[in-house]
């Protein structure tokens, strides 16, 4: 019997490192992607607890009208710390964190494509962490995460703490631009044989216009901050309307950076979704072409509308209008996102893990974020909602609906890829829904608020109209939305330790990444299959099942009886 | 809704805002309906198998063109409201008898005027924490002089009032919801808006832009009363005024005789 027996499609990990014994020190020198994927998502959560702890303590400040709990100056430091924390130290990092960790994976690389390079931008961002919060024994900033000139001078703001926000902007930029320029290599040359631009993962092609944005976006807003630096030590003017400079200027070169810097934090999140969607769907994504380009799209359009945040500024009508134009134009591509995603859900068979539930309470979230977002669009409208209320919750709709409830989307799917251990899905349901409805109940009513006038910046307001009740509301439901995270944080503390084993694919997913032990190996892949289509997992294991004619072979994921031989290169 | 019920102004951003959020409530009805059902009615059952489909080009490019032509709508139909919202109407005949515009800080061709040329022309001037409100009619040749107010803004019912917004140190923003939007004070630079109030009384509002620790207390009031009684209160402002300045003069004469006088100067 000579005959030919094609090989079956398996795990191949005899040639992966054996898992030497590493002391904790390791991790200060390791240059895996995969251990650095790790320090980001560990330290940017940490930075999130924090800056939701300041988020609890003004909702406790404002729970009540004329409240004394904090002074004005305490309640502008937590504003600032609270925003720039979940920006530049959360939201921002814990992509690159994800990024990481499963972009390599995902394109059938074996690491990053500069190691060494990959570990610096890690320890960038942690510096820039540290420098920022050390402000606290301190001086603390206090002039907005937007830090606007020339309240942000050293006339205005003589401490120091606004100096460490320069700091902390020019370390995690630094970091991000390296990240970004790190993955697009990775990206650009790393896929396996046959990935081509039409079978990248969506995650990944999410990752590769989030870096494109960084490296275009990022140095503009180092710029704006270094000009600012000097212009506080160093005798220059560029902000300084006594001495000819402008304070206009500093409008400009911060939403630059800071409107494009809105889609850095939300693409990544669309591509988690669009990755989660189909494997419990159990379908295909709908218009894969479609929502790569719309991708690409939104990321364009980000650069001509910055100016949708400066419509109370004096500026010439011309330029109200083409910016009220030009991000309407963003509501199309983003609009075809949501069609294409409940357009996947449309005839499949829905599973309603944990993962699944944290995506759709996305979308749902984000429909909203996104119907808010055209009021502020229609330029005299804004003129009424701009700073107050409303806005606070049209970005937290976007970012915290929207990028935050992705990010627990990706932690309850990727967790036994990285772990080799499930997480509890009764405990993650119960996260989910005390943070679904705790989110809708903060902030769902600050539209109300900010229509019946409440500026936002406030350490305190008169009780007119409802705004004592709305407030209260908002408070309460600030702490349940706190509940709710706390609870993914105990699933997975008891996890980490106690979990249910995962194996190598438990969800039965479509993407490479789950071609390999659970956590994988050192090396990642050992015989990196050849991708023939988006789901190259899915046909891995629709050949499995093929070759050994076992009905039960596909209920192990990709695991195949031993015997069976590695797929040829 | 936003408040409205002040100015013109503020009732034609009411009324837009009013034509969006009816389009934007139909689509979120359907939207989060298509997904609710898309959840509900697709669910994981036994015997259930996801049909494969991976596009429908048509749809696509279907639901791609429909969300243009809504945006497309809200921008005519912003378009159309935009110049009630944006021109000052004329001042009504009841309103304040206005010759010309001499006595202003500032002359500019971007500030907006009812046809006529005629208004009102207040300049307000944001302070850490404190609005200034300058009126026309300078006592001297090189502006000054002019009276002026903190805090509440009187004006003249009927009257088309036209604000040129400016600030003395950092940014901050004008704001008095019922009588239209929100304009930043920004130093260095000018920034115009109006309003014309019909029925007495007082507008509250506050600065919108942070501003520093003081920001939440830096409150503004526009008080409405008819024209007679705003002429009476102007008057009485002027003397006011003149007799602080007295004071003040008398005040520094006495200061300036002392030893050490300019250690004083400011305290």
């Amino acid at each position: 019997m000579a005959t030919y027996a094609p090989p079956v499609p398996q795990i191949v990990t005899h040639r992966a490192e054996s898992a030497k014994p590493q002391g904790w020190t390791s991790w200060f020198t390791t240059t895996d992607h995969k251990r650095i994927g790790i320090l980001y998502m560990v330290t940017t959560f940490v930075f999130f607890l924090l800056g939701g702890t300041e988020a609890l303590m003004m909702r406790l400040q404002l729970g009540a009208p004329d409240n004394t709990l904090v002074t004005p100056q305490v309640y502008n430091q937590l504003f600032t710390m609270h925003g720039t924390t979940m920006v530049f130290l959360f939201v921002v990092p814990m992509m690159a964190g994800l990024a990481n960790y499963f972009v390599p994976l995902m394109i059938g690389a074996r690491d990053m494509a500069f190691p060494r390079l990959n570990a610096m931008s890690y320890w960038l961002l942690l510096a820039g962490g540290i420098v920022f919060y050390a402000s606290v024994f301190w001086n603390p900033p206090e002039a907005g995460w937007t830090s606007y000139a020339p309240l942000s001078n050293s006339f205005f703001s003589p401490g120091g703490g606004q100096d460490a926000w320069i700091y902390l902007i020019h370390l995690t930029g630094l970091s991000s631009i390296l990240g970004a320029i790190n993955l697009y290599a990775t990206i650009a040359n790393m896929r396996a044989a046959g990935m081509s631009w039409g079978r990248l993962p969506l995650f990944v092609w999410a990752i590769l216009t989030y870096s494109v944005l960084i490296i275009f976006a990022m140095p503009v807003i180092a710029g704006a901050v270094t000009m600012l630096l000097t212009d506080r030590h160093f005798g220059t003017h560029f902000f300084d309307p006594t001495n000819g400079g402008s304070a206009l200027l500093w409008q400009h070169l911060f939403w630059f950076f800071g409107h494009p810097e809105v889609y850095i934090m939300i693409l990544p999140g669309f591509g988690v979704v669009s990755e989660i969607l189909p494997v419990f769907a159990r379908k295909p994504i709908f218009g894969y072409k479609a929502i790569a380009a719309s991708t690409v799209a939104i990321a364009f359009l980000g650069f001509l509308t910055w100016a949708h945040h400066m419509f109370a500024t004096p500026i010439p009508e011309a330029i109200l209008i083409f910016v009220m134009l030009s991000s309407f134009l963003i509501a199309v591509p983003t609009g075809v996102k949501i069609f294409n995603w409940i357009a996947t859900l449309w005839r499949g068979t829905v599973e309603f893990k944990t993962p699944l539930l944290f995506c759709a309470g996305f979308i749902s979230l984000f429909i909203i974020g996104g119907i808010s977002g055209v009021f502020l669009a229609v330029f005299p409208v804004d003129w009424q909602l701009n700073e107050t209320y409303f806005v606070v919750a049209h970005i937290h709709f976007v970012l915290m609906g929207g990028s935050v409830f992705t990010i627990f989307a990706a932690i309850y799917y990727w967790f036994p890829k990285v772990t080799g251990r499930m997480l509890s899905e009764g405990l993650g349901k119960v996260s989910f829904w005390l943070m679904f409805w705790g989110f809708l109940i903060t902030f769902l009513i600050q539209h109300v608020m900010g229509l019946d006038g409440m500026p936002r910046r406030v350490y305190e307001y008169d009780n007119v109209g409802h705004l004592a009740l709305y407030n209260q509301i908002s408070t309460v439901g600030s702490f349940i939305l706190a509940l709710g995270v706390l609870v993914t944080v105990l699933n997975v503390a008891r996890s980490v330790k106690s979990g249910v084993i995962a194996g190598p694919d438990p969800w039965k997913a479509n993407t490479l990444e789950w071609f390999t032990t659970s956590p994988p190996p050192a090396n990642n892949f050992d015989v990196v299959p050849r991708v023939r289509s988006v789901e190259p997992m899915k046909d891995i294991r629709r050949e499995v099942e093929r070759r050994t004619a076992a009905p039960g072979a596909d209920s192990g994921g990709a695991t195949v009886p031993a015997g069976a031989m590695q797929v040829g290169v | 809704m936003p408040q409205s019920g002040g100015s013109p102004n503020a009732d034609e951003i009411a009324s837009l805002y009013r034509i969006v959020l009816y389009i934007a409530l139909v689509i979120f009805v359907l939207v989060e309906g298509a997904l609710g059902y898309a959840l509900w009615k697709f669910r994981a059952r036994k015997g259930a198998v996801a049909a494969q489909i991976r596009g429908n080009t048509r749809l696509e490019v279907g639901w791609t063109v429909g969300a243009a032509v809504i945006l497309v709508v809200l921008a005519v139909l912003t378009f159309i409201k935009l110049s009630s919202i944006q021109n000052p109407s004329e001042s009504g005949p009841n309103g304040q008898h206005l010759v010309g515009s001499n006595g202003v800080l500032y002359a500019s061709a971007e500030r907006k005027l009812p046809p006529s040329g005629k208004a009102l022309k207040i300049t307000v001037i944001g302070r850490q924490y404190l609005w200034q409100y300058v009126y026309p009619g300078a006592a001297e040749a090189d502006g000054l002089g002019a009276p002026y107010a903190y805090e509440q803004m009187v004006v003249p019912t009927e009257t088309t009032v036209s604000l040129d917004i400016v600030s003395s140190d950092v940014v901050h923003s004008w704001w008095i919801p019922e009588l239209g939007g929100k304009f930043q004070a920004v130093p260095g630079y000018h920034n115009y808006t109006w309003f014309k109030i019909s029925k007495p009384g007082v507008y509250r509002g506050q600065c919108a832009n942070l501003c520093g620790r003081g920001h939440a207390r830096m409150i503004a009031d526009v008080k409405a009363v008819p024209p007679a009684q705003f002429e009476a209160w102007l008057a009485y402002q002027k003397t006011l005024i003149a007799e602080a300045n007295a004071d003040a003069k008398a005040a520094r004469a006495k200061l300036g005789k002392q030893i050490g006088a300019g250690q004083v100067e400011n305290p």
